[in-house]
């Protein structure tokens, strides 16, 4: 099958921990494969060598992002009034199949390149101190919207929870069995948040609650929701739809 | 009658002409294929049949594959134009009125091609066209692949959803530039050959 075979040349790369995470997001993933494999019906793309280039192409266009990425151009913000209502709903599944997390039992965890891995509680990461954005979300598929979204700075909370910030990725195992994985640069963007609310209101399930990690300066479906566990990394750890062949990087 | 052989197309030109032919064929099919994934206009959707990449992201990887072959050639192509004075002699001077009347007699089949050394005005306004649409294209894209990297200039050109709305516009002008492109060539064929050799014959 062509999905299979597009995450094959990442499997390399992937860490055990990440390999342990996927083999739980199996089952919801082999269902979109399923799907995926009747919507793809160019052979020219399916050849391996084709593939093969195609997928070299997409790790030479990471580098390129990566050296044109700067930490100090920031996305452009709007006043409230440009804000997208409703803001669309967005996900591998449909609107119906939200997660309900319960948010007194909820720990957020962390691994890897971390020295303080104790799992947070709601009521402590409310406490941290938040900031706001309103930015443009923008889709792979091509439509944005725009949006509010408040919470810590990220590189406020790796600092905090004394990540190694020299390591490469950050990762991402979400509780809906998404994952995703960032750059360190994109990480420490000072527009990049570990938010906890939208339009001012603690964020609702469709939106990711408890928290998504909001950066304006990657496309939407690198903005994890529902986030269970944070690690940091050097070894590359792909992504729900990084190993299905959508680009990694895939900044703004 | 004395035939003579005139160059018309250096080699520069002809190897530019047939790598963009190849690199806009599969930036436009695979575009169509991203454009699918989220229609600019509600009901206006392109044929699975005439797209490239399979699904989204085949699409993705496609388009971001080939845009560096459409660039680095499209750069060649211009700086040669540019610095040998080939866009100068051939492409130049375009006037209205000109462009006009062969553009109508064109439509009454009664443009002549006696010498193809020498663009007619119709050709020369949309050879030239079709340069700046493609420079449109890449300047646009640019815009909605790095949105934030170059909202330097993006924001004069409406932002995202603006360079969204001029690189659709930019690629329906390039498509409809292509098809009486194609559809001339099919009506004075001797011109097909001279874009491989470079060579016409003219009688003199």
């Amino acid at each position: 099958m062509k999905i299979r075979r597009m995450g094959e040349s990442f499997l390399a790369h992937r860490s055990r921990q990440v390999v342990n995470l996927e083999r739980r997001a199996f089952l919801g993933k082999s269902l979109s494969v399923g799907a995926l494999a009747l919507l793809s019906g160019c052979e020219l793309t399916d050849d391996e060598s084709v593939q093969k280039l195609l997928m070299r192409m997409s790790g030479w266009n990471d580098d390129v992002q990566h050296w044109l990425f700067s930490s100090s151009r920031l996305a452009p913000e709007f006043p409230e009034s440009r804000i997208t209502r409703p803001f669309p709903f967005n996900a591998y599944y449909a609107e119906e199949e939200v997660i309900d997390v319960d948010g007194g039992q909820y720990k957020l965890e962390l691994g890897g390149m971390i020295k303080e891995r104790k799992p947070w509680t709601l009521p402590e990461l409310y406490a941290l101190p938040q900031v706001s954005q309103v930015t443009r979300h923008i889709c792979v598929e091509g439509w944005s919207a725009i949006g509010k979204w408040s919470g810590v700075r990220f590189s406020d909370f790796l600092q905090r929870i004394g990540a190694d910030t020299t390591a490469k990725y950050v990762g991402f195992q979400c509780l809906d069995d998404y994952s995703t994985s960032i750059d360190m640069a994109t990480a420490l963007h000072p527009q990049t948040l570990l938010a906890f609310k939208y339009a001012d209101q603690i964020l609702p399930p469709k939106y990711g609650f408890p928290m998504k990690l909001r950066i304006p300066t990657k496309l939407g479906f690198k903005n994890p929701k529902h986030i269970g566990t944070i690690f940091v990394s050097n070894n590359y750890p792909g992504g729900y739809w990084e190993d299905k062949g959508y680009n990694w990087f895939s900044g703004s | 009658m004395a035939q003579e052989v005139v160059k018309v197309h250096p080699l520069v030109v002809r190897i530019a002409h047939w790598l963009n032919v190849l690199a806009v064929l599969i930036m436009i099919t695979s575009g169509w294929r991203i454009y699918d994934a989220s229609p600019l206009f509600e009901s206006f959707y392109i044929p699975d049949s005439i797209t490239l990449g399979g699904w989204l992201a085949g699409a993705l990887q496609w388009h971001f594959a080939a845009m560096w072959l459409f660039v680095l050639n499209g750069v060649v192509y211009v700086t040669y134009g540019l610095l040998s004075g080939h866009f100068r002699r051939k492409l130049l001077p375009i006037r209205p009125g000109a462009v006009l009347r062969d553009v109508l007699a064109a439509f009454r089949g009664k443009l002549a091609h006696d010498d193809l050394s020498v663009y007619n005005a119709a050709q020369r306004a949309a050879y030239l066209a079709l340069v700046l649409l493609l420079i449109v294209l890449v300047l646009t894209g640019l815009v909605l692949w790095k949105p934030v990297q170059f909202y330097w200039y993006g924001r004069f050109i409406g932002d995202y959803e603006g360079a969204r709305l001029l690189h659709f516009f930019a690629m329906a002008g390039v498509a409809l530039i292509v098809v009486v492109h194609v559809a001339m060539v099919i009506l004075v064929p001797r011109t097909f050959p001279s874009m491989i050799t470079g060579r016409v014959r003219r009688a003199s």
